[in-house]
């Protein structure tokens, strides 16, 4: 079985700064980190390595220093990665960077499984999973909290649904993009980090991808535009009731419900 | 020692004296007791003070009238030593709680004593400052942690509270309003009364304000997990660290049983359970090149003295979830039986290992169930015993006989009673036992002086 784990590099802080001027996140000595959500994919990948015997391949897609992260998955336990990286990758919205992951599985593949995180914690859209997988025409489910059975054929899942869960049976191959419930993922082992210290990662330019034609990548590659970037308000104003715990509690469930906060199921 | 009783007409006097003032039937049984299980004892009246002034008519009333007067902060004590043993007044120091000024160019924090010390690294940190002390009860106040000098989890590389002290206003058990200290750096004026209130447990005077020092924010920090096959083996391996001469903020040591503890305690499970003891290291630095370079060589001793492997926590995500857990491990404990009562010694770094293994060994000797975790690295264990199902009656007689068994075995070893919790009332015998009539006697001096009729949260310390 083979198995792709997809992780990004995003800045190292929540606190990440809007310039001004440009209207552009400021990424310039802000230490950066393995996204938060895609460490619970490598666990899950490495469960089911644990579990039947998997080769995983970690891929990426960001500039040289990206492969800071590859070499924490090789101290997770992943057993090859990949850095799609060439300046023409450069400035890809979702749509452009799905395409390129995409390409860059099918240039390494065939595998039986894609697990993606849920989303990053820099560009929050939380669709590059699903646009993979449409890409690489193969079934997905997001929204997975637990793994409930693997044959050989394909995979059973949960997915936690705003207002229902979801039991999918999903044959290979197929995309998973996986939640916090599916394990706390385990630490980088510096055991791994002395074994792989020399270990090569693959770097994927465009030349080696199936579809080389440069206006589906990057920039060009991008229907959407950024017409500005801004940091959300921050809304710190506050109310202050007293009075009996009833007539509070009556209060609050109001206060919510009228807001919309609440929901009435079934 | 007798003291007056409180009558409605010193009730009356009081509450001309303080705004806010709750009588004895109102108070809440929260006020009667700190965490440690004990038998309960009421305040006579609670006042919940407001401002230095208002502390100091009330100390005056009391001193004039021979009341005793307790002062609190949040009760996360340990010891004891914010309840009122003989009655009289709980002066509750929460309220006072506002940050009054971060001196970015002396480098010091004013606070009031009621200023939780969750609130600090909030305030300070995104100003590249950093109040190192790191007590796990995150929810204590700061007057409290002044109060018994608390330590914490960073003492290996930053020292504990009163090593952050610089200056303090205190009110005395007469009324009178003094400051000590101040923002200097260095201070040779006379005898040094600031760090004899530090640790004092309110027993010479009420803290009123205290002027902290900050340092510079380290920008990051790695912390270590390392999984051993045994607890002898995580512990022999502390002092090859310490000799190592690298420097780790905190070097903890736990068992397998106390992390499962805390998942259910938690809800959350643990990134590592697979082995049955663990040390936990941190090492801060301005850059991860900086940090991996010093704990290259610690990983690899480690690796040496039998680690199963090095677990690398280099993210805010990866600490907050191993960190979290060691925080919560008091409470996991306390959870998992009918109560418990604690040993917080301090023994030579060189000795941990040994007193480990000999506090272990308790549970079988005496038949009651012992846990512990703690601080390998500056030698404060914390060893709790643990009630069960036990009656009453043997519960008592176990419990005095594992105590008298520890502390009498730190003492042959030049370990000292408290390493961070504090005297209260609780450990009062051992004190004793421990520093002899010529050391105590000094301390009674002391006392007498700054509280020459003893109303000043008595029965605690010495």
């Amino acid at each position: 079985m083979k198995i792709a784990v997809c992780i990004k590099q995003v800045p190292g802080t929540t606190a990440v700064e809007v310039d001004p001027v440009t209207g552009t996140l400021k990424r310039d000595g802000v230490e950066s980190k393995l996204n938060p959500y895609d460490l619970y994919a490598l666990e899950t990948a490495l469960r089911l390595k644990e579990k039947l015997g998997a080769e995983l391949t970690a891929f990426t897609m960001g500039p040289p220093q990206a492969e800071d992260i590859l070499r924490e998955a090789y101290m997770m336990g992943v057993d090859a990665a990949v850095l799609i990286s060439d300046r023409k990758f450069g400035g890809a919205d979702v749509l452009a960077t799905s395409y390129a992951i995409s390409q860059a599985i099918t240039a390494q593949g065939p595998f039986d499984l894609v697990v993606t995180g849920r989303q990053t914690t820099d560009g929050d859209t939380a669709q590059v999973g699903s646009e993979v997988a449409e890409f690489l025409g193969i079934t997905h489910a997001a929204s997975v909290t637990s793994i409930d059975g693997v044959t050989p054929a394909g995979l059973t899942v949960t997915c936690d649904l705003p207002l229902q869960r979801m039991t999918l049976r999903l044959p290979f191959p197929a995309l998973i993009a996986v939640e916090k419930a599916v394990g706390e993922p385990r630490l980088p082992s510096y055991k791994r980090k002395l074994a792989t210290a020399g270990k090569p990662i693959t770097v994927l330019a465009l030349k080696d991808m199936a579809d080389g034609d440069e206006s589906h990548y990057g920039q060009s590659g991008s229907p959407t535009r950024v017409v500005r970037i801004f940091p959300p308000e921050a809304d710190t104003g506050h109310e202050h009731w007293e009075g009996d715990g009833t007539s509070l509690a009556d209060r609050l469930y109001h206060f919510l419900a009228d807001r919309k906060f609440l929901q009435r199921i079934g | 020692m007798d003291y007056h009783k409180l009558t409605q007409e010193d009730v009356t006097a009081i509450r001309a004296l303080a705004a806010d003032v709750v009588e004895s039937a109102d108070i809440h049984d929260d006020f009667c007791h700190d965490e440690l299980a004990g038998e309960p004892h009421r305040p006579e009246l609670l006042i919940r003070a407001r401002d230095t002034q208002e502390i100091s008519r009330v100390m005056k009333y009391a001193f004039e009238h021979h009341i005793p007067v307790t002062p609190r902060g949040q009760g996360t004590g340990l010891v004891g030593g914010s309840v009122c043993r003989l009655g009289g007044i709980m002066l509750d120091l929460a309220g006072m709680n506002r940050i009054l000024e971060i001196d970015e160019e002396n480098l010091t924090l004013t606070v009031e004593p009621g200023v939780l010390l969750m609130e600090i690294a909030p305030a300070v940190e995104p100003l590249g400052l950093f109040y190192p002390p790191d007590p796990g009860e995150k929810s204590a106040t700061i007057g409290g942690n002044i109060s018994t000098n608390a330590g914490g989890m960073r003492a290996v590389k930053y020292g504990v509270t009163r090593d952050y002290v610089r200056g303090l206003e205190v009110v005395l058990a007469d009324g009178r309003m003094i400051e000590l200290g101040g923002k200097v750096v260095k201070n040779s004026s006379g005898y040094n009364l600031m760090q004899l209130i530090v640790g004092s447990e309110g027993t010479l005077g009420i803290v009123t304000r205290a002027t902290l020092r900050l340092v510079p924010l380290p920008k990051k920090a790695i912390s270590l997990l390392i999984p051993f096959p045994t607890l002898n083996k995580a512990i022999e391996t502390v002092p090859k660290i310490i000799r190592s001469k690298a420097i780790p903020t905190a070097v903890e040591f736990m068992e397998k049983s106390v992390i499962l503890a805390a998942e259910e305690y938690l809800g959350r499970p643990y990134p590592d359970k697979s082995a049955d003891a663990y040390l936990l290291l941190t090492f801060d630095g301005n850059s991860r090149d900086e940090i991996e370079s010093a704990y290259d060589a610690v990983a690899r001793i480690c690796l040496d003295n039998g680690a199963f492997d090095v677990l690398i926590s280099n993210t805010p995500e990866r600490n907050e979830a191993i960190w979290k857990a060691r925080g919560a491990f008091l409470e996991a404990i306390k959870g998992s039986t009918t109560e418990m009562d604690e040993c917080d010694v301090v023994v030579p770094r060189k000795q941990v290992a040994e007193f480990i293994k000999f506090a272990a060994g308790l549970e079988q000797r005496f038949g009651v169930r012992v846990r512990s975790f703690g601080h390998a690295g500056d030698g404060n264990l914390h060893i709790y015993i643990l009630r069960d199902e036990l009656d009453e009656a043997t519960w008592k007689q176990r419990l005095g006989e594992v105590f008298e068994t520890l502390y009498s075995r730190a003492r042959e070893i030049g370990g000292q009673v408290s390493g961070e919790h504090g005297i209260g009332y609780v450990k009062r015998p051992y004190l004793r036992e421990s520093l002899g009539d010529d050391v105590l006697g000094l301390m009674a001096g002391i006392k007498k002086a700054f509280d020459p009729t003893g109303i000043l949260n008595p029965g605690k310390v010495c």
